[in-house]
């Protein structure tokens, strides 16, 4: 091995110049191809970063109005659930989900009090569960359980612009706010990470219907399944869909009664743009390369055209055709290594700083973390990288190492 | 058993020439006894240079029969041909063919490196090698910067070093001034004297006069086969204690 090494070096010496235009292209073709899966990496973290706050298998279940008269029922017949709906899939669907949540919204009633500081906002009764499908960082102390529910508490959890618009600096927690002048005892803070300026307030969704007027009714629903592929998630989505229509009497044709958002049919849909993204680049990337290793063949085989009468003296005194091969393809793999090895380090350092950029930008402006958010070449990357450089120095260097390999001593060391 | 090192029979060699074939060897018989010295010459076209390329295994034959050291040398795969070069055979060129850019030593020690010996070891027998040659001062230069007589005396040592049975030497002396010629002829009876066979092709009668025997090749035949005076072939035993 060190003899070998010792071989490439006293050759490569020989045409520095050379060998340093050649691994050039061979650099640049591994620099552009890390700078593209790293910018494909960069976009689709930036796109997952959308998706961070719910759950990936999350159904979102919401009702309008009947579009089509059915059972002896008018079209235009406002579809209402209600706790009956929310028992009835858990029973049902016992199986197939994991999380479920009424959710009864506070429309109109949100005018919030804390001394003498007031706002509306989003106001929105769920169930501990809901934690699991709508995925929320914990600020400071809890998210609403079960404890709530069964005793009917007046508590709630403020998410993060609530806190410093009621209560400035102060601790909020223990603490009660009015709404619609009804005292809750705040409990909890917290963050949504995917829209961090929304401001919400969230309380158990019994309290709420108690104390709001809302007998039984349910705005919406929200699930989070087991489904670990699209098209289980799909099946499941169709029979809730297909449960709640019988319960309501919608009919089976009126598709817009009961609209259901499937979270991981899009966020796989999305994914799959970036897959062929991902594709798209890896074509570029090699095509680049090949570009590389065209380079470096043809500098070999100008190379071996050179050294010839070399290669005849080596071959007289005793070189085998496989040690002429190997003389030739290890000089290829050692050029394209250690220039590709090169291309490989500017690119992820150019990667890395452009990282930490886009990190400074976002603590002013966090929206850019959704569109484009760490673009790094992981380690499967660099792995499957550095493979395409040993074969792609192996393919470089075979035409010309053939063509050494077979020449004849008696021509080479012919006197002119 | 005989002595023979280089037994050839009934040696043919052509070359296609478009639809033509060039017979260049149409019949050798020559029998080399270990220890000797020869000289092979013949004008140019004589076919001395074909010839010299089958003994060194750098050519093929057409028919007819080569024993080097008693093995039949057959049509054989490139490989086998260049073990079998590094092992028994060593080359002197006219033009000495030495690599440019690797130094005196690394020269001499390159048929080494094909015989899988460690760096260390090899440079310290290419040093031991030049230094029998009285070129150890010189050891790190490159041949760029060495005369004529010098190159020679390096491709000679490189050569040696592998321990060949046979030194096929091609107008060894061509390239260089009378001087210098018999100061590399000397070198070559001393290596003859080792136990080594010498064959030389050449040229110049002074040069072939200071070998054992002549072979005269013409139109690809033996011409002449003179035995220049008292030579005495040597058994297999003073080979073995000679080296």
């Amino acid at each position: 091995m060190f003899n070998s090494l010792q071989e490439i070096f006293s050759t490569l010496k020989q045409n520095k110049l050379r060998a340093i235009m050649t691994g050039f292209s061979v650099a640049w073709g591994i620099f552009m191809l890390i700078l593209l899966l790293g910018s494909g990496n960069g976009l689709q973290h930036g796109m997952e970063n959308n998706f961070r706050g719910v759950a990936k298998n999350a159904l979102w279940i919401w009702s309008r109005q009947t579009q089509v008269a059915h059972d002896g029922l008018q079209a235009g017949r406002r579809i209402q659930f209600t706790n009956e709906d929310y028992d009835f899939l858990v029973n049902m669907f016992r199986d197939d989900i994991s999380n479920i949540s009424g959710r009864f919204r506070l429309w109109g009633q949100g005018t919030v009090t804390y001394k003498d500081n007031y706002g509306d906002y989003d106001l929105e009764g769920v169930r501990p569960e809901f934690k699991n499908i709508q995925i929320v960082d914990i600020i400071q102390g809890r998210y609403l359980n079960q404890m709530d529910m069964n005793e009917y508490r007046k508590v709630a959890i403020i998410s993060l612009p609530v806190k410093k618009a009621l209560f400035k600096d102060e601790d909020p927690i223990g603490k009660y706010i009015r709404i619609s002048n009804v005292p809750f005892m705040v409990v909890g803070v917290f963050e949504n990470p995917e829209r961090r300026d929304d401001e919400q307030i969230y309380i158990p969704v019994n309290t709420a219907q108690r104390v709001f007027n809302g007998s039984n009714r349910l705005n919406e629903l929200a699930i989070s399944t087991n489904a670990l592929t699209v098209a289980e998630n799909k099946r499941i989505e169709e029979a809730v869909r297909t449960t709640l229509m019988k319960r309501h009497k919608v009919a089976p044709d009126d598709k817009q009664a009961i609209g259901i958002w499937n979270t991981l049919e899009h966020f796989k849909q999305a994914q799959g743009v970036f897959r062929g993204i991902r594709l798209f680049v890896w074509v570029i990337g090699i095509m680049t390369i090949i570009a590389g290793i065209v380079g470096v063949s043809n500098i070999m085989i100008i190379l071996v055209k050179e050294r010839t009468k070399e290669i005849g003296i080596r071959k007289a005194i005793g070189a085998t055709p496989w040690s002429v091969i190997r003389l030739v393809l290890s000089e290829s793999i050692f050029i394209t290594a250690l220039s590709g090895f090169l291309g490989l380090v500017f690119g992820m350092g150019l990667l890395s700083a452009v990282s930490i950029i886009l990190k400074n930008i976002a603590q002013q402006s966090p929206q850019v973390e959704n569109i484009f958010y760490n673009p790094s070449a992981n380690l499967s990357v660099v792995v499957s990288a550095l493979v395409v450089l040993i074969i792609a120095g192996l393919i470089a260097g075979f035409v010309p190492a053939r063509k050494a390999a077979a020449i004849k001593p008696i021509e080479a060391l012919h006197d002119e | 058993m005989s002595n023979s090192i280089i037994k050839v029979e009934n040696l043919h060699k052509s070359y296609k020439m478009g639809n033509n074939a060039l017979h260049v060897l149409k019949g050798i018989d020559l029998d080399i006894k270990a220890g000797e010295m020869v000289s092979i010459m013949g004008s140019s076209g004589s076919g001395k240079s074909t010839l010299l390329n089958i003994l060194g295994i750098l050519d093929t034959y057409d028919r007819g029969n080569y024993y080097l050291d008693n093995i039949k040398i057959e049509k054989m795969n490139e490989t086998k041909a260049a073990r079998f070069r590094n092992k028994y055979i060593g080359f002197v060129f006219q033009s000495f063919n030495l690599i440019s850019f690797k130094n005196a030593m690394e020269n001499v020690a390159l048929p080494l490196y094909y015989k899988n010996i460690s760096r260390k070891k090899r440079n310290q027998m290419a040093m031991e090698m030049l230094d029998r040659m009285g070129l150890k001062e010189w050891a790190n230069h490159l041949p760029a910067e060495l005369s004529g007589g010098q190159k020679q005396r390096i491709a000679i040592a490189r050569a040696l070093i592998s321990n060949p049975k046979v030194i096929l030497a091609d107008e060894p002396t061509g390239a260089l001034d009378t001087q210098t010629s018999y100061e590399v002829m000397n070198i070559l009876q001393e290596v003859n004297k080792m136990g080594i066979t010498v064959i030389i092709v050449t040229h110049e009668n002074d040069i072939a006069h200071r070998t054992q025997r002549i072979i005269r090749l013409r139109d690809g035949i033996i011409g002449e086969n003179i035995t220049n005076g008292d030579f005495q072939p040597i058994t297999d035993n003073e080979i073995f204690t000679n080296n």
